[in-house]
């Protein structure tokens, strides 16, 4: 009964906090919720769990990963919403951009749809059913697009419809893809066909070539949509700039991660069936892509939401190309994606605080960060050196294995594209990133009263700290943990530890 | 039942090209209606594996979401925002329809030419086709918000159709959980059409494009 509980809790507290009045409850509501799935899923991520719902909820190396993850990035996000709220409360407020007065989405509403969104991704996370992890993903579009519409003003809505729209056309060609590959393993007409991984994974030797290629790229084009890999990535600036900070970190931490485990578990199947070298291909192909393309986009970018969002683009590309590149490399991924989840919720969470206080997303009006929010601006700081990959901190040593893998493998022109892309990243982060942190604020600024709220610096401190940690220090439970991770993906792992 | 399964297909091809030559709004409902009622006379013809209770029930569910549910939401949005009754293409009605007929050609020579797995029958797999391009062309080629989603909901019509003729053995419980997804789809984005009439003072997609680089 664990499974189901795990994708239960969240879905019934999001039917109670559309039941509950009062604001208080509600929000207690949500971090009880929160703290509860972390509990159930890391339980059941260090516990021999039973399938259930007749083998379609499993739980593997890979599930556990994105799920633990999620709810992590979930209840620090949760703990945050605390304050956050609280300063949002009713009433209309003037728009900073246009000048124009909105007002807020029900709270009510906010919290059910946060609770139905991770709901959704516990679903994701703990199926092995193609059909069903589908339907999952879907579910994950349309509880999180009321979140970023939460400020009920044009842009949001724009990034809202945008959201939409893209993400639902791109799934419905993963669906395509995935009847294909039902139909790739079809046999003669009569056969059962299941679209369990495991089913896939034994019967495929009968895989039919084309049938599978074709499969695979509607599936990595659908679910690459979702992921946000170049150039199906147009719907991600926009949402994750106009969404609430809470959400932004939900959406670029966690969902993203859902949606790469939508291709994982086809490339799981593509390994089984001898096209493992096709998939990698592909990969690589959209994971350069899509670093390019984030870098051209972060230099010279001005917006620091939609700098973080195309930070994102870039660390996606890294995943991607990571598995891509096979070997280490794929260890390497895992280890990726936790450290960017860790650091980009983090980040976004920390512009949050930046942009209540400054009431600009602009990275050029923003000065002095560190003078009136210290903790903010330490952490702004550090979270900018460990997103960029720059050591002690943990994605570091995730994209040191992912370029290791290169070399080896002798691509080095892929390293090259990578290393360049990096370089160039980080050099346009520390324009936008070291002008807001230094200096002195402008003289329209006005310093909010109490100071740097407990609630609205304590999540984001502890996820920056763990990036930190996970640089120098790994330990051996997270590293079998992320190598079975690995050896789930299927792909050909070499000397791995 | 083979000639019955063909004339749904050829009917569902025409409704393909009425969606795309349609030039009011009533009309275009009406057209993605009538398709909707034909995919869900399609699990009765197949002759799907269980009993004919549960084919029964499943063609009544299909019909009654795709033929019912979703031009009973979609008129409802068109009421809610006063939207005007033209459909506005970015491209001309005649060009959509030569498109929507080239589509046609190239989905059965595509039939025609690929090595099908599984034995289907007659023209299903053209009719598939033909429907997902039909949707996406019109999610393109259309200004409204309204009329996308129409294009959104084609295209799903097109693979729902291209499931039952390629996976019919598929499980049940799963088309019912993707057509409930789909139907929250479409009630979500009809809450956003709703407010973006309100937001912008038109539905027209060409005017929400503020947010750029």
């Amino acid at each position: 009964m664990l499974l189901p509980a795990i994708i239960i809790v969240p879905f019934a507290a999001g039917v109670l906090a559309l039941l509950i009045r009062a604001d208080g409850p509600r929000r207690a509501l949500l971090v009880v919720a929160a703290g509860l799935h972390l509990a159930l899923s890391l339980f059941a991520a260090t516990h021999d769990v039973p399938p259930a719902w007749g083998g379609l909820l499993i739980f593997d190396a890979l599930g556990r990963l994105f799920l633990c993850l999620a709810s992590i990035l979930f209840s620090a996000s949760a703990v945050y919403a605390l304050g956050y709220l609280r300063a949002e409360e009713a009433g209309p407020r003037p728009d900073f951009v246009e000048g124009t007065l909105f007002v807020n989405a029900p709270e009510a509403r906010f919290t059910a749809c946060l609770l139905f969104f991770l709901a959704a991704m516990s679903l994701v996370c703990t199926t092995r059913h193609l059909g069903l992890l589908w339907v999952g993903v879907e579910a994950t579009t349309l509880a999180s697009a009321p979140l970023i519409y939460f400020h009920r003003q044009r842009r949001s809505l724009e990034a809202t419809w945008k959201y939409l729209m893209i993400c639902s056309v791109g799934i419905a060609l993963a669906l395509f893809g995935n009847i294909l590959l039902t139909a790739a393993v079809g046999g003669e007409a009569g056969g059962v066909q299941s679209m369990n991984v495991a089913d896939l994974v034994r019967r495929a030797a009968d895989i039919r070539e084309p049938w599978f290629q074709a499969a695979f790229i509607c599936i990595l084009v659908g679910y690459g949509t979702k992921m946000g890999l170049a150039p199906m990535h147009t719907w991600l600036p926009d949402a994750h700039s106009e969404a609430p900070s809470i959400v932004s970190a939900l959406l670029s931490g966690a969902l993203l991660n859902c949606a790469f485990l939508g291709i994982l578990r086809v490339v799981e199947v593509g390994a089984a069936a001898g096209q493992a070298a096709f998939a990698m291909d592909l990969l690589v192909l959209f994971g350069l892509l899509s670093m390019t393309l984030a870098a051209v986009f972060i230099v010279g970018q001005g917006d620091f939401k939609r700098l973080l969002a195309y930070s994102s683009v870039e660390h996606m590309g890294l995943l991607a190309l990571g598995v891509g590149l096979g070997g280490g490399a794929v260890f390497g991924a895992m280890l990726h994606a936790v450290n960017h989840s860790l650091a980009k919720a983090g980040l976004f969470l920390l512009a949050g605080n930046i942009l209540a206080a400054f009431h600009t997303k602009s990275a050029h009006d923003v000065r002095g960060v560190v003078r009136v929010m210290p903790v903010t601006g330490v952490f702004w700081l550090a979270g900018f050196l460990a997103i960029t990959g720059t050591p002690p901190f943990g994605l570091f040593v995730s994209e040191f294995a992912i370029v290791r893998q290169a070399m080896l493998g002798g691509r080095y022109l892929v390293a090259g594209l990578m290393l360049a892309s990096l370089a160039a990243i980080f050099a346009g982060f520390s324009i936008a990133v070291l002008r807001m942190a230094q200096g002195t604020p402008p003289p329209s600024f006005r310093r909010p009263p109490g100071g740097e709220r407990l609630t609205s610096i304590v999540s984001p401190v502890v996820l920056c700290a763990a990036t930190a940690v996970l640089g120098v220090y790994i330990p051996s439970s997270l590293t079998r943990f992320l190598v079975e991770a690995a050896r789930a993906t299927g792909l050909p792992l070499g000397g791995l530890p | 039942m083979q000639l019955w399964l063909d004339a749904v297909f050829v009917l569902i091809m025409l409704t393909n090209l009425s969606l795309l030559a349609a030039s009011r709004m009533r009309l275009i409902i009406r057209a993605a209606a009538i398709q909707g009622v034909l995919l869900g006379l399609l699990p009765l013809l197949f002759s799907l594996e269980g009993s004919l209770a549960a084919n029964l029930g499943f063609s009544a569910f299909v019909l009654g979401i795709k033929g019912l549910g979703f031009p009973w939401l979609l008129t409802r949005t068109c009421r809610r925002v006063r939207i005007t009754p033209e459909i506005e293409p970015y491209i001309g009605y005649n060009f959509s329809v030569i498109l929507g007929i080239v589509g046609l050609l190239v989905s059965l020579w595509l039939e025609h030419r690929l090595d099908l797995p599984v034995r289907v029958s007659g023209l299903s797999v053209s009719a598939a086709f033909m429907t997902i391009f039909s949707g996406f062309l019109l999610v393109v080629s259309r200004k409204k918000a309204v009329t996308q989603v129409i294009g959104y909901l084609a295209a799903e019509n097109g693979i729902f159709l291209f499931g039952l003729s390629l996976a019919p053995h598929g499980p049940m419980w799963l088309e019912l959980c993707v057509l409930l997804d789909i139907f929250v789809a479409v009630f979500v984005m009809g809450i956003a059409i709703h407010n973006i009439g309100r937001e912008f003072d038109s539905v027209d997609i060409g005017a929400v494009d503020s947010l750029k680089d």
